[in-house]
């Protein structure tokens, strides 16, 4: 009955008012899947524009969860939000989706930004539209639920901080998100299938016509991005401690 | 029972093997200002945190109002309201911005929800800096923010966890007007190891060490579990220990003794004569705790009586 205000309680704590009152963290979650953008076009003369785009999106997405354990360990342990909510009648689901949409409203600048540029270099079908589209989706909540499962075992920012550069190094910038993985020699390209972005980067390259996949791997790199996203639900839901034990 | 909060049988072991509380069981009415004492480490804010629903216990239940908060804890959380200790205001907001958002979490309805925050801060004297940001307010309006914001809810138990740790003698003396004003329609549980702030502020108080509760109960109760009804303090540093006769037998004292009143009349005289420095008062909340616990609340081990 109360849930939409409780989610925007959310909304307001973690992304209105900390933008409104610190623009400059617009320009951080602007600037950093740009960067890479600018970076990997330049270094292939344009040839990988469209790629790196597809890329650009799919990071946008990881870094709402990256963001996401980062603030919700800031507001729990530094300020005892969560503590106060817990014992409020609110319940975790809705405090986490709060949080969640929160970190997209983060992401609202960049996305745009990266929306106008793939609508004039992105050349793809309807139903390429909507893989892209659900591709983003799958990396959203799955980087949003690790990201909820982190914050959940974490008690102090410096672990938090520590966990953000790692899980950002291993989803995002190792893989090949910005370019396709036929650029990796041959064994080490095996360990960019142990990120759950490569899947993503395929799908969407595959999507723009960039790669094209066998229907084997189309069907595949879905179900693992499904299965993830299960399997991260599941520890969630299992690991999330709402009142303390 | 209606109107009471009843604890039985609390403990809690942290994963860790660590022993934060024993076996604590009380009941109290849930009228005016609680205080809960003890020196750091005794367990407060453990149990502070079973009873507002955040923390569960090893064992044990507790039953409020007839519900039974541990299995049930959905109910009650619409009446409890709690500041943990070393609960900040949240930087990037403003006071406005802190008790409307705290609101929300509550289910107020967006659209009353300004008004009221209006008017809390109007109350709390806070109506000057409500749309600066907190991070440029000061310790106490900082905390004065927390406390607006748990009044401006409707709950009606509200837990405050050391509230008054590390603000001005001023800033302490606004908050305890504050919480004797509250107090007429809440129910207020508060832990601090101020021993005159809860000797002043509180209905009732209970004295919690290592993990369990000592006494409980009003200062008069408190105050017929002391056999001696003064005591007399040493004020100068270097009168450790003095003996003195005292019709025969040997009374030996720290920094402090408690005495009936022929005996204050004795020692008095005596102190008087060899020309040292004393105090004599009806015993205090601290000489209380002093007294239970076999401890000064700041640390000093063993003080013989
Ligand atoms: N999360 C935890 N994990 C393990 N042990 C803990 C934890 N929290 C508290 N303890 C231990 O439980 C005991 C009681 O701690 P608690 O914080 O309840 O004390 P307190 O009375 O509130 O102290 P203070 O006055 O310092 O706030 C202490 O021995 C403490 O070390
Ligand atoms: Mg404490």
């Amino acid at each position: 009955m109360y849930r939409s205000s409780q989610m925007a309680a959310s909304i307001l704590v973690n992304a209105v008012y900390a933008m409104k009152n610190f623009p400059i963290t617009l320009v951080n979650t602007l600037l950093s899947p740009l960067s890479f953008l600018l970076v990997i076009t330049l270094a292939s003369h344009g040839r990988l524009l469209s790629v790196s785009l597809g890329g650009a999106l799919i990071m946008s997405m990881v870094s709402s969860g990256i963001g996401l354990q980062g603030d919700l360990s800031h507001l729990k342990n530094d300020f005892k939000l969560q503590d106060m909510v817990v014992s409020s009648p609110t319940t975790a689901s809705v405090y986490l989706v709060g949080m969640a949409i929160s970190e997209i409203v983060y992401s609202i600048p960049a996305i745009a930004v990266l929306g106008v540029l793939a609508s004039i270099y992105i050349h793809t079908t309807v139903t390429g539209i909507f893989q892209i589209i659900a591709v983003m989706t799958l990396m959203f909540s799955f980087s949003i639920l690790l990201g909820f499962t982190l914050a959940t075992i974490t008690y102090d920012i410096i672990q938090s901080w520590a966990f953000s550069g790692i899980i950002s190094t291993l989803i995002s910038t190792i893989p090949p998100v910005y370019y396709p993985i036929t650029y990796i020699p041959m064994p080490f390209r095996y360990a960019a299938y142990a990120s759950p972005t490569t899947y993503g980067a395929e799908l969407v390259q595959n999507a723009i016509g960039f790669v094209h996949i066998s229907t084997a791997s189309f069907i595949t790199d879905w179900m693992i991005l499904i299965l993830i996203n299960v399997v991260f639900l599941f520890i969630a839901v299992k690991k999330a401690r709402w009142r303390e034990v | 029972m209606k109107g009471y909060f009843k604890c039985s049988g609390i403990s809690k072991t942290y994963s860790k093997g660590q022993i934060a509380l024993r076996d604590v069981s009380f009941e109290i009415p849930m009228r005016g200002i609680f205080s809960l004492i003890g020196r750091n480490g005794a367990g407060k804010t453990t149990l502070v945190r079973i009873l507002a629903t955040e923390l569960m216990p090893t064992s044990g239940n507790v039953i409020v109002d007839d519900i039974d908060i541990i299995n049930d804890p959905d109910t009650i959380r619409r009446r409890i309201a709690i500041i943990p200790q070393e609960a900040r205001a949240i930087s990037w907001l403003t006071p406005m911005q802190t008790i409307t958002t705290f609101l929300l979490y509550r289910g107020v309805k967006y659209s009353e929800d300004k008004a009221k925050a209006k008017e809390v801060l109007k109350e709390f004297g806070l109506t000057t800096v409500s749309d600066k940001l907190n991070r440029t307010l000061s310790g106490g309006q900082k905390r004065k923010v927390l406390v607006a914001a748990l009044v401006a809810s409707d709950a009606d138990i509200l837990f405050m966890d050391e509230p008054t740790t590390g603000l001005d003698p001023i800033s302490r003396a606004e908050l305890w007007d504050i919480l004797s004003y509250l107090k007429k329609d809440k129910f207020i549980f508060l832990t601090t190891h101020y021993l005159e702030e809860a000797e002043r502020l509180s209905d009732r108080i209970g004295i919690l060490d290592q993990g369990e509760i000592k006494a409980i109960g009003t200062m008069a109760e408190l105050r017929a579990k002391v056999p001696k009804k003064y005591s007399i303090s040493l004020l100068d540093g270097d009168h450790e220990s003095v003996e003195i006769d005292n019709n025969g037998s040997i009374i030996k004292i720290g920094s402090r003794i408690f005495v009936d009143e022929n005996e204050a009349y004795v020692i008095a005289k005596d102190l008087i004569n060899r020309n040292i420095r004393f105090s004599i008062n009806p015993v205090s909340l601290e000489d209380i705790y002093y007294s239970i616990v076999k401890r000064d609340i700041r640390g000093e081990d063993h003080v013989q009586e």
